[in-house]
């Protein structure tokens, strides 16, 4: 993906590498983002997908590589601007990751708490506002998220990262665990939320009509390389002999499968 | 014959590795966790219900435990004194004993047992679901947020009941001595508080104060780098009870030594 040479993608990521011990998760991974796109990142487990994300949030620190927001490399900031960068990164995680010991208002609103953004006491009416837009009621405000369902915790979490109006959301298998039709009705959320934010995401999934339902453009990794990237319209019919088995679940082709025989 | 005594050093070689690690990995995060409690922002909040865990709901246990301890230590006492009438030091024997040792260890692994892997527990658990990962992105400092108030709560707490498992024990002593044992109440009190002595009672505080972190540190640490899962948390609970009861008692050794040694 190019983009125009004046203004720099939202998110460059260029030559990213990461080993643990002698395994090679990530091997030299470049990527452009540009400015208000939904990119999508399949790719089966273990291919790397969660370790890129955990590099661009700033959770692992990469081997390698170089990773920037605005044209800011990320990877080489003090402590402070590290942290400037993380207030405008928001994040749905996997399996919601809400907190257990509070109740959803709080766990909606933890991160403008955090910043001192909104005073507490009207922390609470803020976060049936923000329930409201991702399609909760305001009685739900007072539970805690082990009374929740998954996709209700999963709206929660996503009303969680976008409280802060984020310009970069990441979504980390946003349907993973849900029944399909939860699954779509969360995808048309995250697209809503984008949208209106004006935000740039990046999720990774290996969901295809999720993948297809959110994302603009797509790639997939391989064994920590980049293999194929296009506009996720076309993931399934590619014409990539690995993105084309993958999408279509074959067991037969070119990624080998235990207790199948890869055929090329 | 080689080969084997290779390997065998070769394991030891990587034990001693492990474990100089290990040290040097659980003395950083004490070091970081312990500066938190001194920079902004705090969690009162965190600290309050900590402190309550810690300290109030761990009340009963340790005040039966000291109680029927300082009673049976009476018992003991008198069943060997007496043989060479010398029943009159046993007022002295309990109150050093759970002024000086058993108030603060006492108290220490009932807290090990019950909050450092209740402690273990919550962080693993926030760990192997994301929480932690949560909090940062969420522009909240995880070693602020989960560690630094824990730590806090226990070195306040654990004084606390050490003074009242103190109180317990010494009054559990008393009360088998003089509804059992037959002492005159007041004879037994004189000479309570005749052996009663600022630098036990003072040297026992600063011993369950050292514990508190100690237990904290343990649960804290083991919590916050598990894996793997419902088996990881099990695994990091037991190991922080373990870990922070072997330490314990060999820092209660080692305090013991420093200040009683003559």
């Amino acid at each position: 993906m190019t983009s125009s040479p004046t203004i720099p993608p939202k998110i460059r990521i260029r030559d990213l590498c990461k080993s643990f011990g002698a395994k090679t998760v990530l091997d030299d991974v470049s990527l452009d983002i540009p400015a208000g796109t939904s990119f999508v990142i399949i790719g089966s487990s273990g291919s790397g997908k969660s370790v890129l994300l955990r590099c661009l949030l700033g959770l692992m620190t990469p081997d390698s590589g170089l990773i920037e927001f605005d044209g800011e490399n990320i990877l080489n900031v003090s402590a402070k601007r590290q942290k400037d960068v993380q207030h405008r990164i928001g994040m749905l995680f996997q399996n919601a990751a809400l907190f257990d010991s509070l109740p959803v208002w709080e766990n909606v609103t933890f991160g403008l708490l955090a910043r001192k953004l909104i005073p507490y006491r009207q922390a609470r009416a803020h976060a049936c506002t923000l329930l409201a837009q991702v399609g909760l009621d305001s009685a739900v405000a007072d539970l805690y998220p082990a009374e929740l369902s998954g996709g209700m915790q999963k709206r929660v979490g996503l009303a969680r990262a976008i409280a802060t109006k984020p310009d970069i959301l990441f979504f980390d298998e946003p349907t993973t665990g849900l029944d399909p039709l939860t699954g779509a009705v969360i995808d048309d959320l995250i697209v809503d939320c984008v949208k209106k934010n004006g935000s740039t995401a990046l999720a990774i999934t290996h969901d295809m009509a999720s993948a297809q339902r959110i994302g603009d453009e797509a790639a997939m990794l391989y064994q920590g390389r980049l293999i194929w990237q296009g506009p996720a319209a076309s993931l399934m019919e590619s014409g990539n002999a690995y993105v084309d088995q993958f999408t279509h679940g074959r067991s037969q082709g070119p990624i080998p499968i235990e207790g199948c025989h890869s055929q090329a | 014959m080689i080969n084997s005594v290779t390997n065998l050093i070769t394991n030891l070689g990587r034990a001693t590795l492990a474990l100089i690690h290990e040290t040097g990995a659980i003395a950083l995060f004490a070091f970081v966790g312990f500066s938190h409690i001194v920079r902004p922002p705090f969690y009162p909040r965190i600290f309050l219900s900590s402190f309550l865990e810690t300290g109030f709901f761990s009340l009963p246990v340790v005040a039966l435990t000291a109680l029927f301890s300082g009673g049976v230590i009476a018992l003991q006492s008198y069943t060997g004194f007496s043989q060479y009438h010398a029943q009159s030091a046993i007022a002295g024997i309990v109150t050093l004993t759970v002024t000086r040792e058993l108030g603060p260890v006492l108290a220490g692994l009932m807290v090990t047992g019950r909050v450092g892997a209740s402690i273990a527990a919550q962080i693993g658990t926030m760990r192997v679901t994301d929480q932690i990962d949560a909090l940062s992105t969420l522009s909240t400092n995880p070693m602020k947020y989960l560690v630094a108030p824990r730590l806090l709560a226990a070195i306040i707490a654990l004084p606390l009941l050490v003074i009242i498992a103190d109180i317990l024990g010494v009054a559990g002593g008393f009360m088998v001595a003089v509804f059992k044992l037959g002492f005159s109440p007041t004879a037994y009190i004189t000479a309570t508080l005749n052996s009663l002595t600022q630098k036990d009672v003072t040297i026992g505080l600063v011993k369950a104060a050292v514990f508190g972190f100690l237990i904290a540190l343990m649960g804290c640490y083991q919590g916050y780098t598990s894996k793997n899962g419902a088996e990881g948390v099990g695994s990091a609970t037991t190991a922080a009870v373990v870990t922070a009861s072997i330490l314990l008692l060999t820092l209660d050794y080692l305090i013991t030594d420093l200040f009683f040694s003559y």
